[in-house]
């Protein structure tokens, strides 16, 4: 970057009066700060200088955009691939109800630039993967702020990839926050050096699947009638139509299908609200705790950029790098130490141990992959040190190791074994070492 | 093809746009938000109160009123989201006001640029608002006037304070803030009352598991894991002098014989059902004992002693404290977990529980129509009240609102019967009490150094001075934990002394280096935490801070403390 002073750099008139109240704590040495970090012209030199990466621009990211910028950050740059849905507009705050149906990066973009002068902000309404290490390198660190679990994993394995040992530029920390309901979680991550999103998986297990044979024969509740509906009734009835959950014909079909199947077996409870949730999966949202945990987020963000004060996971690796957060009994949050996993099949070096029944089929085996709660896969293709036992992502190899999947794993492996597996979903692949239960 | 036709209970557009958050609240909460006219009266540098208001906004408030006398400066606009460019110089509470009323057209806002010193002298000023959010810096003698006032009228009322990395705010509540809709886990909430079934359900039991040995494997795989407990508790009683598993071995013994009556001759080699049944042994069979909460509400003056003027809370917790008095349980919420079970049997088990839960609510019902009666009440309570107490009576909560602190130049701090409560909090690492005793410190320093510039607003310490408002400072938080120490009729000995001493010089120097000034992130933070609270208050759902909430973006914890 150019030779530039804190006067003039960005912010519109060129004078830092607005930054009165920020500029003032900067330029001053904290109790708790590290003696050694800079303060002042220098600190705040860090702020406006580097760019900064949002991913999401939903509940998370409308307030994320807006503290970055009320932070005094000025290159900022937003990836989200959505549109504007009416459900947003209880907590996304940067959209009105003219905006429904428009690009939530573009729109955010242009509101908050236009609220907030000097700062820059670069939308890209697409996905995360269109693009790759090179575009990036150019951040200083990136603020996550997404409701799907894949893309988390998806920017963590990316960057944990991308560090390079003598490059210390190439390593950029990832500040991740999540919420439900009354409650959140915040985190740092820095990518080699401390837990990664793939350590820390087994805190968000996924909700215990309803198993099929209880869907097809024997529902007890509301939700079993709707998944019937959303898993089997669709499929047989109109097999030749792509579901689409925000078509609200096809809701009501799904609906009024569970109803009659629970008028049959006497099941009380069916309504079309539960059935949009169970559907499209729906996670209670609100704009409060979305302002919570981004803010908190966005405070690690500003003690990083600027030192002035320690954040989480500095210094690594022994600091508290997690923050969980819970509004519904009083107020709560735990701030802790996540410790990184040797045997994570991202950022560790070691296979994982799994223990597994040598009787069971490969088929089965393989559906267990989408219920673990250290794996989460739902398309997992599988490798031993021999051979490739099943392929799924490329048609003609599943064509080919399909039988594989009657076979029983005891004629596939041996105790002892590692195997690797991949997912579409993920660019990495998970070592395991399978041993035999006895 | 023809197309499914619209459903009729399809959803409205309010129910589309409030979907995520009716998804936690309900109808009935969002009534209550819709109602709501929330006044904020706003000072210093004024973000915490509007990302507050924004949390509130949002998700449909009915009505907001901003008081701020300021004028927009420079300044607002670098930690101020809804102040624009074209802001400055003009009224900051009608400008944001405006750029609120934005975010939700279903929400009606309105400003006064009034300064407080007049405004709160008038009579009835006050009235019009159901719940009030001030931020500091406000004179002591204006934060009296207010809290007499949230006092008289039962008004909520939460005090703010955000300045650099920390944040606090205090609620004040009525002295009785009852709540019966806690949102407890649900894990928790189901009462299978095993230890005293009723007629109907034991003669379930006899006609779904009498013939256990004799069941095909998918029959006997499938009896409801609530129907196996109740089958083999009647075989233990019948061994044990009629009595149920005591303690923790004869529990162990009794799970050892439920899992013995599991099928292994099957091709799964065991049965998810029995599964169940082992798990919820340890669970399910504890004696019906009420929780602290309860029998503080049982055993209050209020409860005890219910009036023709009491709120409709105290006179259903009367009745519900007879009921447990006659039958020695709460009265049975009636859901039943999911289970390994076939559809009929599972829809008859609910349906037992089910018919239990409404017998009980009538008994209930009952009891309360005869206090009305007794009391000459005039206005019958609406029967559904009756039965949501009914369902979530094991876990209503009762918070006691207290006074707040108010600081004063010259004046002592007095912590009363929470005197001993904070001098242990002085040496607790995880608690924040010394963040609490810096802003006592503040709030003090203020009041001792009001500027001469507009409205009397006061000066901040650290705005031009860092090092010689920090001494000043230190001084004051000393004077307060000395007057804890004193309080609390103990002494405090070195190291520990000097380890306290130095722990609050670092937080006050922390909050002086700020010189009053709010960081957006801490604001938008407190604003966020705060919000909920309101939600929480005024939906009356959910636990509520009682009653100081501090929040520390050094380290990124919060500890709420009742001081």
């Amino acid at each position: 970057m150019d030779e530039t002073t804190v006067a003039d750099m960005a912010n519109g008139d060129g004078s830092r009066i607005k930054w009165k109240f920020l500029d003032r704590i900067v330029s001053r040495q904290g109790p708790f700060a590290d003696p050694d970090n800079p303060i002042g012209e220098q600190a705040l030199q860090m702020l406006s200088s580097v760019k900064v990466l949002v991913i999401g621009a939903g509940g998370l990211g409308c307030e994320i955009l807006k503290n970055l910028a009320l932070s005094g950050f000025t290159d900022i740059h937003v990836i989200d691939m959505d549109t504007i849905d009416v459900s947003n507009l209880n907590r996304q705050f940067l959209f009105r109800q003219a905006d429904v149906g428009k690009h939530k990066a573009e729109v955010a973009a242009r509101f908050v630039e236009s609220r907030v002068r000097g700062v820059k902000i670069t939308p890209y309404c697409g996905k995360i993967q269109d693009k790759d290490e090179d575009y990036y390198m150019q951040f200083a660190f990136v603020v996550c702020g997404l409701d799907s679990i894949e893309a988390r994993r998806w920017i963590n394995a990316t960057l944990v990839g991308m560090v390079d040992e003598e490059n210390p530029d190439s390593l950029k920390p990832l500040i991740d926050g999540g919420t439900e309901g009354f409650k959140g979680q915040s985190k740092v991550i820095l990518p080699t050096m401390t837990s990664c999103i793939e350590c820390q998986l087994d805190l968000h297990a996924p909700r215990a699947a309803v198993p099929l044979c209880t869907l097809a024969t024997i529902p007890r509740q509301p939700q079993h009638c709707i998944e019937w509906a959303h898993i089997i009734a669709w499929d047989e009835e109109r097999k030749d139509i792509t579901l689409d959950n925000d078509d609200p014909e096809h809701i009501t079909w799904l609906y009024q299908k569970a109803l009659k199947r629970a008028e049959d077996f006497d099941i009380p409870g069916v309504t079309y609200s539960m059935t949009q949730g169970v559907v499209k999966n729906i996670i209670p949202a609100i704009a409060s705790t979305n302002a919570i945990i981004a803010a908190s987020c966005c405070n690690e963000a500003f003690k990083f950029a600027t030192g002035s004060n320690p954040s989480l996971a500095y210094p690594p690796p022994d600091a508290n790098n997690y923050m969980t957060y819970s509004g519904d009994d009083s107020i709560y949050t735990y701030t802790f130490t996540h410790e990184k996993k040797d045997d994570c099949p991202v950022c560790g070096n070691l296979a994982k141990t799994m223990e597994i029944d040598p009787s069971w089929t490969l088929q089965e085996f393989v559906e267990s992959f989408a219920e673990r709660p250290e794996a989460q896969l739902k398309k997992p293709s599988i490798r031993s040190e021999a051979k490739t036992l099943y392929m799924q992502s490329i048609a003609s190899l599943e064509e080919q190791t399909r039988p594989n999947l009657a076979k029983k794993l005891s004629e596939l492996v041996s105790d002892g074994e590692e195997i690797a597996v991949s997912d579409p979903a993920l660019q990495i692949s998970f070592k395991y070492k399978l041993v035999f239960k006895s | 093809m023809a197309t499914t036709p619209p459903p009729l209970q399809g959803p409205t557009s309010k129910e589309k746009k409030y979907d995520r958050q009716l998804r936690l609240w309900g109808a009935n909460g969002q009534a209550a938000l819709e109602e709501a006219h929330i006044l904020l009266i706003n000072s210093g540098s004024g973000v915490v109160g509007i990302e507050t208001l924004k949390n509130l906004v949002l998700p449909g408030a009915g009505n907001f009123t901003i008081l701020d006398s300021a004028i927009v400066e420079e300044a607002d606009l670098g930690v101020n989201f809804f102040l624009a460019s074209d802001s400055l110089g003009k009224s900051r509470a009608e400008q944001c006001c405006e750029l609120l009323k934005e975010l939700n057209p279903d929400v009606d806002g309105h400003f006064s640029s009034e300064p407080i010193e007049t405004f709160i002298t008038k009579p009835d000023a006050l009235d019009p608002y159901t719940l009030i959010l001030a931020t500091a810096p406000i004179s002591p003698e204006i934060l009296e006037i207010i809290i007499a006032h949230a006092t008289e009228t039962l008004t909520p009322l939460f005090y703010i304070h955000s300045v650099g990395f920390y944040s606090h705010f205090s609620v004040h509540l009525p002295h009785a803030f009852p709540v019966v809709d806690t949102h407890p886990d649900p894990v928790t909430i189901s009462d299978l009352r095993l230890l005293n079934p009723w007629p109907a359900l034991t003669q379930l039991v006899q006609e779904k598991t009498a013939h256990l040995e004799a069941m095909s494997d998918d029959d006997h795989g499938h009896v409801p894991y609530v129907l196996l407990l109740l089958h083999f508790l009647e075989k233990w009683k019948s061994a044990h002098d009629d009595k149920a598993p005591q303690n923790y071995k004869e529990k162990s013994e009794f799970r050892e014989m439920v899992r013995a009556g599991t099928r292994t001759s099957n091709p799964e080699g065991g049965e998810e059902n029995s599964e169940e049944a082992v798990a919820a042994v340890l669970k399910n069979l504890n004696p019906p004992e009420l929780s602290s909460n309860v029998k503080e509400v049982f055993n209050s003056a209020e409860c005890v002693g219910a009036s023709p003027d009491s709120q409709n809370f105290w006179i259903i917790a009367s009745a519900i404290s007879s009921f447990h008095k006659n039958n020695k349980v709460l009265p049975l919420p009636g859901s039943v977990p999911d289970m390994k079970a076939k559809s009929n049997d599972y829809i008859a088990l609910q349906n037992v529980y089910k018919t239990k839960a409404r017998e009980d609510f009538a008994e209930v019902l009952s009891i309360v129509r005869d206090i009305e009666a007794a009391l000459e009440r005039t206005n019958p309570i609406d029967e559904k009240e009756v039965e949501a107490f009914c369902k979530g009576a094991a876990h209503i909560k009762l918070v006691r609102g207290k006074g707040m602190h108010i600081a004063k130049p010259g004046e002592t701090i007095e912590w009363l019967d929470r005197a001993k409560f904070a001098f242990g909090s002085l040496t607790n690492p995880d608690s924040l009490i010394h963040i609490y005793i810096a802003f006592l410190a503040y709030d003090s320093f203020g009041a001792a150094h009001p500027a001469d510039g507009l409205n009397g607003a006061a000066l901040a310490p650290g705005t031009t001075d860092f090092e010689a408002d920090t001494e000043k400072m230190v001084g004051m938080a000393q004077q307060i934990i000395d007057d804890i120490i004193k309080e609390a009729g103990k002494t405090m000995e070195d190291p520990e002394y000097t380890e306290v001493k130095e722990q609050s010089q670092k937080v006050v120097t922390e909050l002086v280096r700020a010189g009053g000034g709010e960081l957006h992130n801490i604001s938008a933070f407190t604003g966020g935490t705060v919000a909920q609270e309101v939600i929480k208050v005024i939906t009356k759902q959910y636990v509520p801070v009682d009653n100081c909430c501090m929040w520390d973006g050094v380290s990124s914890t919060i500890s709420v403390l009742r001081l």
